[in-house]
This record gives C-alpha cells, sequence and structure tokens, in this order.
C-alpha cells in the first residue's frame, strides 16, 4: 500500500482505538469530538490556502452558512438530520460558487478583504435577520432532534465517532485531491500561477472549483458541528473564525493533509493548559505562536515534511 | 504534572477551600468539620468573563463570589463540608463557555456550574450542561431559561430576568414620567429584549411607543442617532451596554444640553461608571431601573450593609480600596444569591455527591419564597421551580444632587408573566 | 431635526470619524506599502496608545490639558519603539514572508492585548477632554474639541505628506516602496528602514488614539474595529498610496455617518461593506493605484 495511505489510516486508526479501547478519559473524548469537527473545517480551509495558494479571510461565512442552513432547517423546517445535512451541503456549494466568482475577480491582499468583506456581511445579516436566526444569542438544537436513525448524536462515544467518520470523509477527499491531478494544477498555481497560466490550464476555473471544494467542506463541518453540539449562534460568524483555521493550518502545517488536526490539536491543548497555569494565557499562545514562526514556519507537519519525509502530502 | 502545577495555583482557583483539618482549628466562628461524615470539599465549577467583551463584569462577578464563597465556609460551608470555587475563564465566547463546562464536570468533577453573565454563552452552554447532567446555575438576566429554550438542569434563581424588569417598569413612566416614549437600545438580543418586552407593556398601560432607535452594539460614538429621537418625545428610556456607556451618556448631555425630554435609564448605561464623571450633570432629576441600588439608601438593611462590607465595596457602590472604581452593583449580587441558594438546595436535598444532582434540581425547583437575609441583600424574591427563574422587587432610583436616591418599589407581583415552560414535566 | 441639519451634523460627526480613521490607515498604509506584509497587530498600537494617553493624563495633577500634551509628545514616541522593537526582534528573523508574518502579528496582538488586560484591566477608562467647550451652532450643540481632532489630523497629514514629498527621509520611503531591490542596490539599508516605517506607522496610529481618547475611552479590546476599517481604507485607497488613504478615510468616515441617518444601523453596515465589495470588484487595486497587487 502507498506510504501515505498508510499514513493516514494508522492516524485515523490511533484515533479510532483511543476511544474503543477506552484510553480516552471523558474530558478528552468530549474535547476530540469538537477538534475533530473543527478540523474538518480546517481541511476544507486548506485546500484553498494550503495546496492553492490563496488566502481567505472570510472563511467563517462558510462555515456558518453550513451551521446555520442545517441549524435553520431543523429548528423552523423541521428536517430531520440527514436531509438538513444534504441541505447545507447543497447551500454550502451554492454560496460558495457566488463568492469565489465574485470574489476571484481580485487576486493577493484584495482578495483576502473582499473574503473578509463577504464575511462580515454574512455576519450582518445573521444579525439584521434575527427574527429568524436569532440574532447574536443563537438557538439550541434540542437534544430530541439530534437523532440520525435512533442513534443518539448527543451521546459522547456516538457523538465521537460520527466526529471522527466526518473527520476521515474530510480526510480523503482531501488525500484523492492532493493526489490527483487536479491537485497538481492547484499545487502548480500556488507555487507560480503564471507559469501555469502559460502551460495552459484554465487558472481561474480551478481555482473557483477550488474555493467550491473548500467551501463545501467548511460548510459541511459546520452543519455537522451544529448538529453535535446542539448550538447554532452568530460568534461562529465572527472574523475570529475565519482565523482559527488559518491559525491551525499554518501551525499544523499547510499544504498538508492533517496540518489542520495537528494544528487543532496543539491550539486546543495549549489553550487549554496554559489557562491552567494562569489567567493570561493568551500571552502563552502568543509567546507560542511567535515561536512556531520562528523555529517552524512550515508548522509542524510541514517541517517534518521538508527535513525527513518528503512523500507526506 | 498537573498537579504540581495545580499545587502552585492560586490565582485559578479562586478560594482554595479548606480541605484539611488542621488548618480549620485556627478560624473564629466555625464548625467543626471533623464532625462531618464527608469533609471533602464542594466543588462549584465558576464560569467566568475574565476576558473578551464581558471582562469588566466578570472581574466584579469573580469578587462577589469570592466574599460569598468564604462567607459560607466561615459559616461551616455545606452540610459540613467546605466550597471550593474552581473558576474557568469562557472568554465571553459560547464555544469556550461549553468547553469550560466540559472541564468542570470531566476533567475536575464539580458538583454544579455556575456565573454566567451574557446570554449567549448561556444558550451556547447550556445544551452541553444537559447533556453532561450538570446542573447550571446561571446569573443572566437574560430570558433564555423562563422561555423554554434551554433544559432541566439550567437554573436562574438568584437575579431576576429583563422581561420582568422591564414590564415593570411600564406603570411608573407612564404615570410620572409621560405617555411618549422613544426607546434608544443596542441593536442585538438583550435590547430588542428591552424594545419588544416594554413597548407591549407600556402600550397595553395606554402608553405610545413613538420611535425606537436601535444603536449597533459595537458603535463607539452615539452623536449621529440622537437626531432620530423625535421632538415630542415626553420621555427617552435608554438602555446601553458596553465599553462605550460613558461616551453614550456624555453624547446625550452634549446633544441635548439642559433642554431634552425627561430621562428615564437602566443602569446599565451607566453600571461601573463613576456618576461624578464631568458631562453627566445632566442626568440630575433623571430616573434609573437598578436591580440593586447602588447607593446606600436611607433605609438601607443590616443585610446590605453586611453584603457591602463583605464584597468591599462603600455605601457608594465603589471599591473600598478605589472610590473610582465603581462596582457592578446592579448585577453582581446575582452571584452572592445563588451561592447560598446552592448551599440551601444541597442541605435541603441532602446532598451526598454527583450521584444526588437531579435531587439538588428538584429541591430548588420545589422552593419558593426566598425572604429578604443574609442571603438574599438585594431583596425578598419568589422563585418559579417551573420555569426556573427567580422573580423579585425591582427598584427605581433618582439622580439627586450627584447620586441615585431610591423613589420607587415594586412589588413582586408588579414584575409576573404567565409561565411559558414547564421543566419539572421534562426527565433528566 | 431637519434632514439638512441632520446632514451637516452626520457629516460633522463623520469627519471627526474620518480623521482618526485616516490616521490609523495612514500608519497601516506606509507598513503595507513598504514593507509588505499585512499587521494584523496594528489595531492593538492604537489601543496601546490610548492606554498609555490614561496613564499620562491619571499621572499627571491639575489642567487635562497639560495631561494631554505631555500625552501627544510621548505616547507615540513609546509606541513607537514598541513596535520598533517587534520589528527588530521578530519579524525581521521572519524575512517578511507574508503569510508567517500574520502569524507573527496575530501573536503580537494576543501578547499585546493580554498585557493591556492585566495592567490596564478590563474596565473602559475615561480620559479628561483638555478643553470643555459647546459649541452652539444654531441647529445643534457640538463638541469644539472634535474640531479640534479634525483641525490637528489634517496638521499631522499634512506633516507626513511634506516629510514624504519634500525630505530625503521621504525619498528613502518612496524609493523603497517602489522597489525595494533596486534601492538597497543604491545603498539603502533596507532593514533599517524597515523598522523605522514600523514604528513610525505605529507611531501615527498612536497620534490617532490619543486624539481620540477623551472623546471615547480606552479599553484594551478598541484595536478590532479600526484595525478593519483601517484595512478597508488602504484597499480602497489603493496600496502606497497615502492620497488614497485620505480620500478613503473621508469616504468611508463620512459616509458611515450619512448612511446611519437614513437606514437602521445593521443595515447601514450591511450597506456599507457591500460598496466595499463593489468598489474591490470593479478596481482592485483600489481608487488610486500605485502599486499592482
Amino acid at each position: 500500500m502507498r506510504k501515505d495511505l498508510i499514513l493516514h489510516l494508522s492516524a485515523l486508526s490511533v484515533l479510532l482505538l483511543l476511544e474503543l479501547l477506552g484510553i480516552f478519559s471523558d474530558y478528552h473524548q468530549g474535547n476530540f469530538a469538537r477538534i475533530l469537527v473543527l478540523a474538518a473545517y480546517g481541511v476544507g480551509y486548506n485546500i484553498l490556502f494550503g495546496y492553492t495558494g490563496l488566502l481567505s479571510l472570510g472563511h467563517a461565512l462558510f462555515f456558518s452558512a453550513g451551521l446555520y442552513a442545517s441549524g435553520l432547517s431543523i429548528y423552523h423546517l423541521d428536517y430531520d438530520i440527514g436531509q438538513s445535512i444534504i441541505f447545507a451541503i447543497g447551500i454550502s456549494a451554492f454560496i460558495s460558487s457566488l463568492i469565489g466568482f465574485l470574489a476571484l475577480r481580485t487576486i493577493g491582499v484584495s482578495f483576502m478583504i473582499v473574503t473578509l468583506m463577504f464575511s462580515q456581511i454574512a455576519y450582518l445579516s445573521i444579525l439584521y435577520f434575527g427574527s429568524i436566526t436569532r440574532g447574536d444569542e443563537g438557538f439550541v438544537i434540542q437534544q430530541s432532534s439530534r437523532f440520525f436513525f435512533s442513534l443518539d448524536l448527543s451521546n459522547p462515544t456516538i457523538r465521537y465517532y460520527s466526529a471522527l467518520l466526518i473527520f476521515s470523509l474530510c480526510i480523503f477527499i482531501n488525500l484523492w485531491i492532493a493526489k490527483s491531478s487536479f491537485g497538481r494544477v492547484l499545487v502548480a498555481i500556488r507555487e507560480n500561477s503564471d507559469r501555469a497560466l502559460m502551460l495552459g490550464y484554465n487558472v481561474q476555473s480551478y481555482k473557483l472549483l477550488s474555493i467550491i471544494i473548500s467551501g463545501t467542506i467548511s460548510g459541511f463541518a459546520g452543519a455537522c458541528y451544529g448538529i453535535l453540539f446542539g448550538y447554532v449562534g452568530a460568534s461562529f460568524a465572527t472574523v475570529s473564525y475565519s482565523i482559527f483555521p488559518l491559525l491551525w493550518v499554518l501551525i499544523g502545517g499547510a499544504g498538508t493533509v492533517l496540518g489542520p488536526l495537528v494544528g487543532a490539536i496543539f491550539m486546543f491543548y495549549l489553550i487549554d493548559y496554559a489557562s491552567d497555569i494562569t489567567d493570561a494565557y493568551m500571552i502563552i499562545v502568543g509567546v507560542s505562536l511567535l515561536t512556531v514562526t520562528l523555529f517552524a514556519r512550515r508548522g509542524l507537519l510541514g517541517e517534518l515534511r521538508y527535513r525527513f519525509f518528503k512523500w507526506i502530502p | 504534572m498537573k498537579k504540581i502545577l495545580k499545587a502552585n495555583i492560586s490565582r485559578r482557583k479562586l478560594m482554595k477551600g479548606i480541605a484539611s483539618v488542621g488548618s480549620i482549628v485556627a478560624m473564629p466562628g466555625f464548625v467543626s468539620y471533623s464532625q462531618a461524615a464527608n469533609s471533602s470539599p464542594i466543588k462549584i465549577g465558576f464560569q467566568v468573563h475574565r476576558t473578551g467583551i464581558g471582562a469588566a463584569y466578570g472581574r466584579w462577578y469573580d469578587r462577589t463570589t469570592q466574599a460569598a464563597v468564604k462567607i459560607i465556609n466561615d459559616s461551616g460551608g455545606i452540610n459540613g463540608r467546605p466550597l471550593e470555587i474552581i473558576a474557568e475563564d469562557d472568554g465571553t465566547d459560547p464555544k469556550r463557555g461549553a468547553e469550560a463546562l466540559e472541564k468542570f464536570a470531566n476533567q475536575h468533577d464539580c458538583d454544579v456550574a455556575f456565573g454566567t453573565l451574557f446570554s449567549h454563552v448561556v444558550i451556547g452552554s447550556a445544551p452541553r450542561a444537559g447533556e453532561l447532567k450538570l446542573p447550571y446555575f446561571v446569573v443572566s438576566e437574560g430570558h433564555h431559561v423562563a422561555s423554554g429554550m434551554l433544559n432541566r438542569y439550567t437554573l436562574q434563581p438568584g437575579i431576576t430576568d429583563v422581561k420582568s424588569q422591564v414590564q415593570a417598569m411600564a406603570p411608573f413612566v407612564k404615570d410620572n414620567l409621560g405617555k411618549k416614549v422613544t426607546m434608544v437600545y443596542p441593536d442585538f438580543a438583550f435590547g430588542h429584549d428591552h424594545r419588544d418586552y416594554f413597548s407591549a407593556a407600556f402600550e397595553s398601560q395606554g402608553g405610545q411607543i413613538i420611535a425606537k432607535v436601535p444603536i449597533p452594539p459595537t458603535e463607539s460614538s452615539f452623536s449621529k442617532y440622537f437626531p432620530k429621537i423625535p421632538r415630542d418625545t415626553e420621555v427617552l428610556y435608554h438602555v446601553m451596554v458596553g465599553p462605550a456607556v460613558l461616551t453614550f451618556v456624555k453624547e446625550l448631555g452634549e446633544f441635548y444640553g439642559s433642554k431634552g425630554p425627561k430621562l428615564f435609564g437602566f443602569i446599565d448605561s451607566v453600571e461601573a461608571v463613576d456618576l461624578s464623571t464631568p458631562g453627566l450633570e445632566f442626568l440630575d432629576g433623571s430616573y434609573f431601573w437598578e436591580g440593586n441600588p447602588r447607593y446606600a439608601q436611607a433605609n438601607q438593611t443590616d443585610h446590605d450593609k453586611f453584603y457591602r462590607n463583605a464584597v468591599g465595596v462603600d455605601s457608594n457602590g465603589a471599591s473600598v480600596s478605589d472610590p473610582k472604581d465603581v462596582s457592578t452593583y446592579a448585577h453582581m449580587f446575582g452571584c452572592w444569591e445563588t451561592l447560598h441558594i446552592i448551599k440551601k438546595g444541597m442541605e435541603e436535598s441532602g446532598y451526598s455527591g454527583i450521584k444526588d444532582r437531579a435531587k439538588l434540581i428538584e429541591a430548588v425547583e420545589s422552593m419558593t419564597s426566598m425572604p429578604l437575609s443574609q442571603a438574599h441583600p438585594q431583596g425578598a424574591k419568589i422563585f418559579n421551580g417551573k420555569t426556573h427563574q427567580t422573580f423579585g422587587h425591582q427598584y427605581i432610583t433618582k439622580m439627586t444632587n450627584g447620586k441615585l436616591v431610591l423613589a420607587h418599589t415594586t412589588s413582586i407581583e408588579d414584575t409576573f408573566y404567565p409561565d411559558e415552560v414547564d421543566y419539572t414535566k421534562q426527565s433528566f | 431635526m431637519d434632514l439638512g441639519p441632520y446632514l451637516l451634523f452626520a457629516s460633522l460627526e463623520g469627519l471627526v470619524h474620518a480623521a482618526v480613521l485616516s490616521l490609523i490607515a495612514l500608519g497601516l498604509s506606509l507598513v503595507f506599502g513598504v514593507m509588505r506584509i499585512v499587521n494584523v497587530a496594528h489595531g492593538e498600537f492604537f489601543m496601546l496608545g490610548a492606554i498609555l494617553t490614561w496613564w499620562v493624563s491619571n499621572f499627571v495633577m491639575g489642567n487635562p490639558a497639560l495631561g494631554f500634551l505631555l500625552a501627544l509628545l510621548i505616547v507615540p514616541l513609546v509606541v513607537g519603539i514598541i513596535a520598533m522593537f517587534s520589528d527588530l526582534l521578530i519579524l525581521r528573523h521572519l524575512k517578511y514572508d507574508p503569510e508567517v508574518t500574520i502569524i507573527a502579528t496575530i501573536g503580537i496582538l494576543y501578547i499585546i492585548q493580554q498585557f493591556a488586560l492585566m495592567t490596564f484591566g478590563p474596565d473602559a477608562r475615561p480620559v479628561e477632554q483638555p478643553f470643555n467647550i459647546r459649541l452652539d451652532l444654531f441647529w445643534f450643540g457640538f463638541s469644539a474639541y472634535k474640531f479640534f481632532v479634525i483641525f490637528s489630523a489634517i496638521i499631522l497629514l499634512f506633516c507626513v505628506w511634506l516629510v514624504m514629498a519634500k525630505t530625503k527621509f521621504g525619498l528613502i520611503l518612496r524609493a523603497t516602496q517602489l522597489d525595494s531591490e533596486i534601492a538597497q542596490a543604491f545603498g539603502i539599508p533596507i532593514s533599517t528602514v524597515y523598522s523605522l516605517v514600523f514604528g513610525v506607522g505605529a507611531a501615527i496610529a498612536a497620534v490617532g488614539a490619543v486624539l481620540i481618547v477623551p472623546i471615547q475611552q480606552a479599553h484594551y479590546l478598541m484595536g478590532g474595529e479600526p484595525l478593519l476599517l483601517a484595512f478597508i481604507v488602504v484597499i480602497i485607497g489603493g496600496l502606497g498610496s497615502l492620497k488614497g488613504t485620505v480620500v478613503a478615510a473621508m469616504l468611508i468616515g463620512i459616509s458611515d455617518g450619512i448612511i446611519s441617518v437614513f437606514f437602521s444601523p445593521n443595515l447601514a453596515k450591511i450597506l456599507a461593506t457591500l460598496l466595499v465589495v463593489v468598489v474591490l470588484l470593479i478596481r482592485p487595486n483600489g481608487l488610486f493605484r500605485t502599486i499592482r497587487t
């Protein structure tokens, strides 16, 4: 079997066994369920940023599009879980196509700002239509609505396995893309888009497709987050939730499949342990970020790939 | 490694429970813990806003909680067991709030969680509390608990909610100030609650809301909104929150000078603001809703005196160590009272450990009247076990010579509204 | 209030806003233009300026004007030095790689913000205005200090323009902005220039903070919103164009005030943001482009 496939299957198996063998305490099991869904969001972000080289500052738009699409459909329209997820995927795909089409008229720094602006509009719209979305307070998806084929998704064990499944799905999509010719063109565009253009590739189409895939995966992660954790709120559409995936990806390793997971785990436990030591834990986080940028600027996994294991996708 | 780290931390844990018998013996006026069957501490997870937009309130919630815990422990703790607070910062963020509850339940084996103020954090955390079967006592003022949105594990027995506060104001405003009201409020859920509940109550009394002026909660300059207030406004109803409240009130003063409509504001607009700040002179003669009157009144009760002394607040509602450091007096009493309610609930249910959480909730649900006492210095309360929400007196004060003087106290019945949920019918 | 005076009032308020915004954005634009990096911590330097102003004015007894003047002299200097240090210690070693720099500046943001929280505290604290005169402009009252803010900003912008256009230092900056490699070939010490620019950029934002803090309060989270607006201003105005930055700041500051006259705040913000998007889609390099992104 290919080395990379073995690597990723092993990683997933480790996560599976930690739970199956009961090595995970309740506390870490709960944390990892959260981390895995958020890492799936990071995987979506990574496709656009790590592989295609486009830095978006507005991915919270896609995450919350999926979150609200599924949440609102359950809350107001009584959709069941399966229907709401499909609905959310559809909405995310539509929105990413629209935003991608518009935003790709700009490049570089303007692209960053335009994506930021779009996500601001989304956030403000959530507040504006507060009578439907319940604005900044958000709303609860009751436990009774969170059943998938008689599986109670609020049960910690079921939730963990669901999160693992969701993450695995996104990982395999990412792996498949990374190894495909489509993925290679994305990397080529990242490295030198003018040259890719000269080689005859329709760079804009590839970029658009990348945005659509990235946005849809992010939206899928958002929908799953709302369903698994029972809360939909406007705070997920704020700038912070656009910065988080950027942080996870950069710390874990941009352009690596497992990078977002590594980054998400790192950030989560860094904040967790730092807040045990001091109230000023954000300083510790800040210092860690500086340390990573100074000494491991390709990200943890990225450095590993660069120095030792060049085959990590 | 974690244990070593914890031994050095005294910041994160607000009050280290007095666990060993030996150290207690030295303290005066205590009940001997050695008589208790179980002397391990009762752990309460304190979900506090240490960072983020709620940090200014969180700081005073912290102080009040520390004071209440000390009082409780000095008089023997709960069922002979000392009370230990485990505090986690939620960053005033719903996701972090839910994660904090996770820590309380799964990492620290807390018996209950308590203390959240901002509504969106409560709503974001409550589902997790329900799943973890962790009793979650919030001190939020939000109507979310009583609305039925949350679950049987979430309760708000120590502070009244916005709906009851606002609707109790309507009769006073109409009878004493005027019939035509313009409302100025922040354009988010808290402000919308004010807008909706006050309009309904005021209009049902025969009054008229002639204009509603929403202001973005992140706004830092307010003058440009004031021209929207119609000229024939008799009463300007204002409530503002956030770091810019002082600017709001100052610019209101700049805009109107000494002319202008009568003012009725919620103390939120000047919560933690020193009323002697230049620019606030125009507030003289205006009225405020206060959850708990900041200035000690002529009829100050011994309980209020005791409470102020314990928390470290003077008769002007400011810190005894810095008269310019004004407390969030209208809200923080909720922490004090809630901790005392938790104590009472645990004692009445014979709470011995985590397996008794449901019994604790049932004991609290069966509470009704909470008289004015050391445990309830803000005033008497009536708790509605079905909706998990408490109701109490609301105070209206008038700014007179730079201080807020009590002008009216509503009855508790004035603040009632029909039940919207019955949590007692839900299973655990 | 009738529509005419209301618009005038909103415009004046908007001008105050625009004045401070132009200073913050100018600092960002300088850093952007010369160093080609995105400084996410720029808003925190602004916040530092406000907090330090409070310290200074609290320290100085007597006439608030004294404290204010002292702050105006000292605070930008201190903030500029702090910024220079963060460049020397951190950013320089990252070789100004755009993506890594963003992460590093996010780290700096966290550190500065938390430091402010630890020392200054979570409360918003007021600073007394140096003078308290209310001008009666027939239809409405207006604070004389606000006019002073607008006036001061104009003077400072003029000074910056003077330095950029007429002095050797300004020439060096413009050269570095145009093409840093060639500039280096001409013997310009790029790394020193970069540190200086980073410091000056932060210092200019700090001046904006000193001016605005007697109107607003100093609060440890006050850097977020100005950062967002400053980014918008810089992009719309066009990277590297100081004129563009000022024009865009005026546009955004004043239109924000005027739009809120007609629409509810949330809708007004949505429309304003949409406007920004439209401008960017039509002119991706901003209104006054001098550098292609």
